[in-house]
Formats: C-alpha cells, sequence, structure tokens
C-alpha cells in the first residue's frame, strides 16, 4: 500500500505549486498511470479521496489516465504480442518499453488564481 | 483576475507540470549515489519476498566472500525487530536495523537517515535489505548501483509473471534455495522462462545459501560491478559539507590519497549487462534538493 505515500507526495507538490502561483483553490488533477508503474490506479483514486480532506486539493477532482505496457525492438520497432519473451524475434535484441509504460506523473493542476 | 472581459472573478489557470509523482524521492536516492560514488562504495538495493531468503543470501555471502577481503555492511528492513540486523552482524557483516513501522518499503530518504551513525563509509559492499514485499519496493530508487531480486523456488514458478514490476526493475535475479529443487516439483526451466517474459535482459543465477551452491558466481558478479564503482583514490580531493533537515549535518574531508589503489583489475568478462544499462546519471553536481547543501572546492 505505498498509493498513500504517493498521494502524500502528490498533495505536497500540488501545495508547493499553489503557494507559488498564489492560487486560492485547486480545482483539478491529472495523473498518468503506466501500467507498469508498480501502482493501482484505483487503490491511488481510494488514497486520494482518503488523505486529500483538509489539503488544498480537498474540492480538487482527480483524473486518472491509464497508459497500457508495451514493449516493442529498439531495431524493427516492432510491439512485441503481450505476454511474449522480451527479444525480439527479428532482430534478437532485448525489447524497450514504451514511454509511458511505466510513467506515474503529474501532468496537470487546475488552480484559481486571483 | 480575468483577463478576458475584466469581469472581476478569478481565473482558472491550467499548470502543465508532466512531473514524476517521485521525483522528490529521486531527488534524495540521486543525493545517496553520489554519497557512495564518491566513497567508492558498491551499494546494492535487496529485495524480494519475505522469506526468499535475503538474509541467508547474505550470511552465505560472508562467507562466500571472505577470501577476497572486501569489507561488507548492511541496513536491514523490517516493519518490526532488529532481528536480521542482529543475524546479519553474527555473519561478520556490520549491519543497522530500519524498522519501517507500517511502511511496506524502502524509500531514498530513509536509507539516507539510515546512513548516519553507520559506518558505511568503511565498506566496499554495502547492502540495502529492503522489507520483505514484491511490490512496493520496486519502484523507490534508493541510490543503489544495482538491484538484486532475491527468489526463492519454493515460490512458484509463474511469480515473476505475476509481478512483472519488480522483475523490470531488476539487474539480477538470485534464484534461492536451489538445494531444494530435487524435493520439489518444480521445473526451473519454467521460473526461466516466466523471467524472460518480465526482465528485457534476464540475468539470472542459481544458488543455495545452505550448499553454496553457485554462490562464486554471485561473487564474480559482485566483483564485476565493483570494479565499475570509482575508487575515491580516483576522484578529487574534496571537502563535502552537508546540512540536512533532520539536523544531523555531517561533514568530511577526503583527500585523493585516502585509500588505497583498487587492486588491477584482472576479469577478463564484460561488467554485467544489465547493471552496466542501468547505470544511472552520477554527474558530480550536488543534488538539486533544497534541504542538502554541498561546497566543493
Amino acid at each position: 500500500m505505498h498509493e498513500y505515500s504517493l498521494i502524500q507526495s502528490l498533495v505536497t507538490r500540488v501545495e508547493e505549486e499553489a503557494r507559488r502561483r498564489g492560487a486560492i483553490a485547486v480545482h483539478a488533477l491529472a495523473v498518468r498511470v503506466g501500467e507498469l508503474s508498480g501502482v493501482d490506479p484505483e487503490l491511488l483514486r481510494t488514497a486520494y479521496e482518503t488523505f486529500r480532506a483538509g489539503t488544498v486539493c480537498e474540492r480538487a477532482s482527480l483524473a486518472l489516465t491509464r497508459v497500457p505496457a508495451s514493449w516493442s525492438c529498439p531495431r524493427c520497432r516492432r510491439a512485441l504480442a503481450r505476454g511474449a519473451v522480451l527479444r525480439c524475434p527479428h532482430c534478437d535484441l532485448p525489447a524497450e518499453l514504451e514511454p509511458g509504460s511505466d510513467a506515474l506523473f503529474l501532468d496537470r493542476i487546475e488552480m484559481e488564481v486571483p | 483576475m480575468c483577463t478576458t472581459c475584466g469581469c472581476g472573478d478569478p481565473e482558472i489557470v491550467p499548470v502543465a507540470l508532466h512531473e514524476k509523482i517521485l521525483a522528490g524521492n529521486d531527488r534524495a536516492a540521486a543525493h545517496n549515489r553520489e554519497h557512495f560514488l564518491e566513497q567508492g562504495v558498491l551499494a546494492l538495493n535487496l529485495m524480494g519476498s519475505p522469506g526468499s531468503g535475503k538474509t541467508a543470501v547474505l550470511e552465505a555471502t560472508a562467507r562466500a566472500a571472505s577470501s577476497r577481503g572486501w569489507r561488507l555492511g548492511a541496513v536491514s528492513a523490517d516493519l518490526a525487530t532488529d532481528n536480521d540486523a542482529r543475524r546479519l552482524e553474527r555473519a561478520g557483516i556490520p549491519s543497522k536495523a530500519i524498522t519501517t513501522g507500517q511502511a511496506c518499503h524502502l524509500d531514498a530518504d530513509l536509507v539516507h537517515r539510515s546512513l548516519h551513525g553507520f559506518p558505511w563509509q568503511a565498506t566496499d559492499v554495502f547492502f540495502i535489505e529492503n522489507v520483505g514485499n514484491l511490490v512496493c519496493p520496486a519502484i523507490y530508487d534508493l541510490g543503489q548501483r544495482a538491484n538484486v531480486v532475491v527468489l526463492s523456488i519454493t515460490e512458484g514458478e509463474d511469480k515473476p509473471l505475476k509481478y512483472p514490476v519488480m522483475f523490470k526493475a531488476a539487474d539480477l535475479v538470485l534464484l534461492t534455495k536451489c538445494d531444494l529443487a530435487p524435493h520439489l516439483e518444480v521445473d526451473l526451466r519454467a521460473i526461466h522462462d516466466a523471467i524472460s517474459r518480465v526482465m528485457p535482459r534476464p540475468q539470472v543465477i542459481e544458488v543455495s545459501a545452505r550448499t553454496g551452491q553457485g554462490l562464486d558466481g554471485w561473487i564474480d558478479w559482485l566483483d564485476q560491478l565493483r570494479r565499475s564503482v570509482k575508487r575515491p583514490s580516483e576522484a578529487r580531493a574534496h571537502v563535502h559539507d552537508h546540512v540536512h533537515d533532520h539536523g544531523e549535518g555531517h561533514g568530511h574531508d577526503h583527500a585523493a590519497t585516502a585509500r588505497p589503489s583498487p587492486a588491477k583489475a584482472t576479469g577478463k568478462r564484460a561488467a554485467p549487462a544489465g547493471a552496466a544499462r542501468r547505470a544511472r546519471p552520477t554527474g558530480t553536481k550536488a543534488s538539486a534538493r533544497g534541504r542538502a547543501k554541498h561546497r566543493r572546492r
């Protein structure tokens, strides 16, 4: 259950940004969660609902974008089938993870500035 | 204020960040990594399920590496008790327990705090034995040179497929308790196959802490990696002062001649591919973290 500590980091970061910009409220957050990020999006949401009370995020919605994991060949760029051995059958090279597959990013904050 | 019509209403401002949620941990990890590299310490993050044999492997490592003359050290994390650290001490590895309470993983700050008051600088190989957990520790960089995942053959052949994030993060998998293979209905080939589906550059060493099987290969792997860690004798002499927000500042001088030159490398094998591949940038710039101030000359 590291989702709680992640939400703590997230809220701290949002508070810092809101303070820096003199925001009076935060309306929305957008977070990207890759399938191989090690985070369960539902648990992350539950942790957020629990943790945001009394913080600057109290009334901010959380939009979660899920990114499916995919591996591909660094040379021929062909995607590997899900569950396959992580080596390109054509080029015999170790596969690379496509960007976003393991992302855990705070993409956007919408805040109200006086 | 609204600048569109001048109505005086507050304005909604979208702020695009595209920033890692773990950016703070990554900065702390970079700080730890800088410490380890400056001192020529090979730091390893040892992860695996509870009962996979992490502590037993370290005890066996102390025995197997005794002829190498390495100075070993460890911090060992569990939710409660310092049993593992005491076991390691008995095995001849100076150790310190990190009791995490309810935390299911180590983060870079916890590791940093544990370094205070522990003579990690006087080690050649420093093990960070993570909390027994095949999920959460995988996403926290601690400042290690490499991640070692300990997987016992009793855990089930498809374990890697069930926990792909952990194995994606691994530089090496130590397959433990291999002496039990004849007594179990386990197909080691199936474990290797599963690993190759979650780890693009699979590196696996089969070991048994009890019989000593495979430990030579593990010690060789460590040795290769150790040679890739720059010794302080090769580094620039400098003074290094820190101020930390936990009030335990630590300054230390280290001259270019502080430690003897490393033994001449004689190994013919290249450094382990997995480890080299994941070598993280280790520039000499101080951590950007505001709470740590570095001064150099």
